[in-house]
């Protein structure tokens, strides 16, 4: 069978790369193959960071444009931006809540419209999740955990092949002691939303 | 416990690339690695960094590659299994250690890990570093997964001592920076103290001993051959007429294409590990049984040269084919599709495309360029040499955060090309042009290769500012210590280099030191240096405030807001300083709280005074 591909896109600082690696362990308690990479060349100095998941039988690391069947979406322009790599049949799981990059701050650029932009991808994939998932990490306790927020709605989508158990293991096996209770929270508050 | 040091064999681990290669490591027994940080390979040093605190096993920092490889070298002399990581741009670097070290060859074994970076998410250029198999005639893998990385690492060592010289692991960033399951096997003890057996004869290459260890050399590389062609690196899958050779992450793109044409019996795959010398007996039995072939191998067409060289060699007719139009590119990664679509075209296969959604008519997402930091102090820097030059001065860059000093408003980059070039092409400028020349280098960098130039520069009389940005660390590739860093807090020695003693050390007469975030005091400064006839420098000196973070007794300071009822929008803040914690809002300008480092860097720029601190607002 082939692989379910996952990408994940964010800004550097939402924790793409603990997200993708929650969901590798996951993989691994389940006994899937799995392989991811990740890209994040200056991300702390405020770019673009992808990470791609490949659950399932392969040997490749990394998703071509019309591969991915999960797009993960930290950021709403993110969404925008990587939206090429979904097909027909693709789940788009998408934050709401912009960051806009400093060009657009400083009003050197303008920030799409990305509520237009979603609505537009709506349609063209087979289900599109948005929801403020910022808020909801705030909810529960730390802006950081927007990455679990995302990782509740992930499982709750059916998008792919790992319970919500599994993920709450890992996330008490494998994340922060000090987060780990805002990190279940917050995961359970994505499953809510989607 | 460092989490690679896990003593439980056969246990499943996820593993990233860069993790993979150090357990292979330490699996061989490796007892002394050093490196320069470069990405993608940064991550094996950090391993290496932690392992030692906690260990026997040396790790080092050092100044720059060709250090580091001198280092593993001596050690590897005396009989220790050596490990010497560095990116791809760094093996130039070392390339001069290196190639001479394959005369004397090792002992120990010493593997030679080199990162290369195929579409330059993080470098200069996309050079493919398998050449350098043929420059020093020493032995090449390339894993295609990370899970054989770690097995590769095990043997290259094997390999190493069975030559009695040093071998390279050649990655690509997408090994480096990948992760998957990977086994645990055992960890042997190290051997950590050898001994040296005198040899001149052999070790110091003077023309009269080399010219012997050249005829040795020849001699090895002929029985690395031999071990090449019957190497279980080198595999072949399949039995069809169609065949396809490939190496690295290829390989899985190669394979998976093949699974998804459906059509496993009419291809035949020769995937090569051990990339050089290149197998030529093994190639030549692979394309005896095909009818036509197709290279796929990212950078160089390194593998489809050795496959036609091959041919010629052994006088076989069959139709070779790699890079070229509408065929593989020599630039850039390859991804999935790529590989797929060049199969169907060469093999004349009907192809089902990926069928991405429709795009073009979304609103564009705006760009996201890297940007320096909010409270990095190397804007501050260029701030104020922009204030004084601005664009009539000439400026050469170097390679670090500071390069990002490039892009607008700040502009402050004319020219790039390597480490300590900066400082090396500022003399060549201001002779060629008789402009003011401002050259820029940071401070892991002046010690990794802005020391020679800057002697070259004083001892020629050269007429140009160097200012050296002094953030305290090696920033760019995860904050690395380096020569001017005191690591005590680790509980490591408290040795710290002074750049400016160094400095004059190097005969230049003319040094300040400023801390750039205040900003007049800066100003004198650069006026002070830019004044002076002949090599000046100006140390730019201010933690990188991410390092900081990091650094016991650190203390968050308070951020700044601007004080609406006072700002008259001039947006000098905006315009100058271009720091990420500004935005605008109804057309007013705010600073984000949460990214505000406190510098007080853009407080010095409000002509209405309206940038505070939050607690003293509070307080009024």
């Amino acid at each position: 069978m082939k692989a379910t591909q996952l990408m994940i896109v964010a800004v550097g600082g939402q924790g793409n790369i603990l997200a993708a690696r929650v969901l590798g362990e996951a993989a691994l308690a389940a006994d899937m193959e799995v392989r991811m990479s990740e890209f994040h060349g200056m991300a702390q100095r405020g770019g673009v960071v992808e990470s791609m998941v490949l659950m399932g039988e392969g040997k490749s690391y990394c998703i071509a444009d019309g591969d991915a069947d999960v797009l993960l979406a930290f950021e709403p322009s993110e969404a925008v931006r990587s939206a090429g790599k979904c097909h027909k049949g693709s789940v788009i799981i998408t934050n709401t809540a912009p960051v806009p990059p400093y060009t657009v701050a400083l009003g050197k650029t303008q920030y799409p419209d990305t509520r237009r932009a979603l609505e537009i991808l709506e349609g063209r994939v087979r289900k599109l999740i948005a929801f403020d998932a910022t808020a909801l990490a705030v909810k529960a306790g730390s802006p950081l955990s927007l990455n679990m927020v995302m990782l509740g709605a992930l499982a709750k989508s059916g998008a792919i092949d790992l319970s919500a158990d599994l993920f709450m293991q890992v996330i008490r096996e494998k994340t922060k002691k000090t987060f780990i209770d805002t990190n279940l929270k917050a995961f359970e508050f994505g499953m809510e939303a989607a | 416990m460092q989490h690679l040091l896990l003593d439980q064999p056969n246990k499943k681990i996820l593993m990233l690339g860069n993790e993979a290669i150090a357990r292979g490591a330490l699996e061989a027994g490796v007892a002394f690695v050093t490196a320069y940080p470069g990405t993608p390979s940064s991550e094996i040093a950090l391993q290496f960094f932690q392992i030692a605190q906690e260990s026997d096993l040396y790790f080092e920092y050092s100044a720059n590659e060709k250090v580091a490889l001198e280092m593993a070298a001596g050690a590897a002399m005396c009989g220790l299994r050596t490990m010497c990581t560095m990116k791809h741009v760094g093996m130039n670097v070392a390339s001069d250690a290196l190639l001479t070290l394959a005369y004397t060859g090792i002992i120990g074994g010493m593997v030679v890990v080199c990162a290369d970076d195929p579409f330059m998410f993080s470098s200069q250029n996309e050079q493919d570093s398998r050449y350098y198999g043929k420059l020093s005639g020493l032995s090449i893998l390339e894993p295609s997964s990370v899970a054989e990385a770690k097995e590769m690492v095990k043997y290259a060592f094997e390999l190493s001592e069975e030559l009695k010289e040093p071998v390279i692991l050649r990655t690509t960033t997408r090994i480096n920076h990948s992760s998957s399951v990977v086994s645990l096997g055992f960890l042997p003890e190290r051997k950590t103290k050898g001994a040296f057996v005198k040899d001149p004869s052999s070790y110091v290459c003077i023309p009269s001993v080399s010219r012997n260890l050249h005829r040795k050399l020849l001699a090895n590389y002929d029985k690395a051959l031999n071990i090449s062609n019957r190497s279980p690196w080198n595999t072949t899958e399949g039995n069809g007429k169609w065949g396809i050779i490939c190496n690295g992450v290829s390989y899985g793109y190669v394979s998976d294409a093949i699974t998804e044409f459906g059509l496993p019996g009419s291809f035949r795959v020769l995937r090569i590990g051990f990339s050089h010398p290149a197998p030529d007996e093994a190639i030549r039995g692979f394309i005896d049984g095909c009818e036509k072939v197709l290279v796929a191998e990212e950078g160089e067409p390194y593998l489809e040269e050795a496959v036609r060289n091959c041919a010629q060699k052994f006088g076989r007719q069959v139709e070779i084919q790699g890079k070229g139009t509408g065929l593989f590119s020599r630039l850039f990664e390859f991804d999935p599709a790529l590989v797929k679509q060049v199969i169907a075209k060469y093999f004349d296969l009907s192809l089902v495309p990926a069928l991405p959604i429709k795009t073009d008519d979304l609103p564009e997402a705006p760009p996201r360029p890297p940007n320096l930091c909010a409270g990095c102090p190397h804007r501050a820097t260029f701030v104020a040499v922009r204030e004084i030059f601005g664009d009539d001065a000439i400026y050469p860059t170097d390679i670090g955060c500071y390069t990002l000093g490039v892009l607008p408003p700040l502009k402050m980059g004319d020219f790039l090309i390597a480490m300590g070039a900066g400082v090396g092409s500022a003399g060549g400028f201001a002779r060629a042009t008789g402009r003011k020349v401002v050259a820029f280098i940071g401070d892991s960098t002046f010690f990794h290769s802005g020391l020679s130039p800057l002697a070259s520069a004083v001892y020629n009389n050269h007429d140009f500012t160097l200012v050296i940005l002094d953030n305290g660390t090696t920033a760019m590739t995860g904050h690395q210590p380096h020569p001017g860093v005191d690591v005590g807090y680790l509980g490591l020695p408290h040795t710290r280099l002074s750049i400016e003693q160094a400095v004059k050390g190097l005969g230049v007469s003319k040094v300040v030191t400023v801390n750039p975030l205040k900003h007049r005091k800066m100003i004198e400064a650069v006026r002070e240096v830019a004044d002076f006839k002949g090599v000046s420098v100006l140390i730019a000196q201010a933690p990188c405030p991410l390092q900081e973070r990091v650094l016991p007794n650190y203390r968050k300071k308070q951020p700044y807001h601007v004080v609406q009822d006072k700002c008259k929008n001039h947006r000098d803040c905006v315009t100058k300083v271009a720091c990420p914690s500004f935005y605008l809002r109804d057309e007013r300008v705010f600073i984000d709280p949460n990214r505000c480092e406190g510098c007080a860097f853009c407080v010095q720029f409000c002509p209405e005074n309206a940038i505070r601190p939050f607690k003293q607002e509070a307080r009024a």
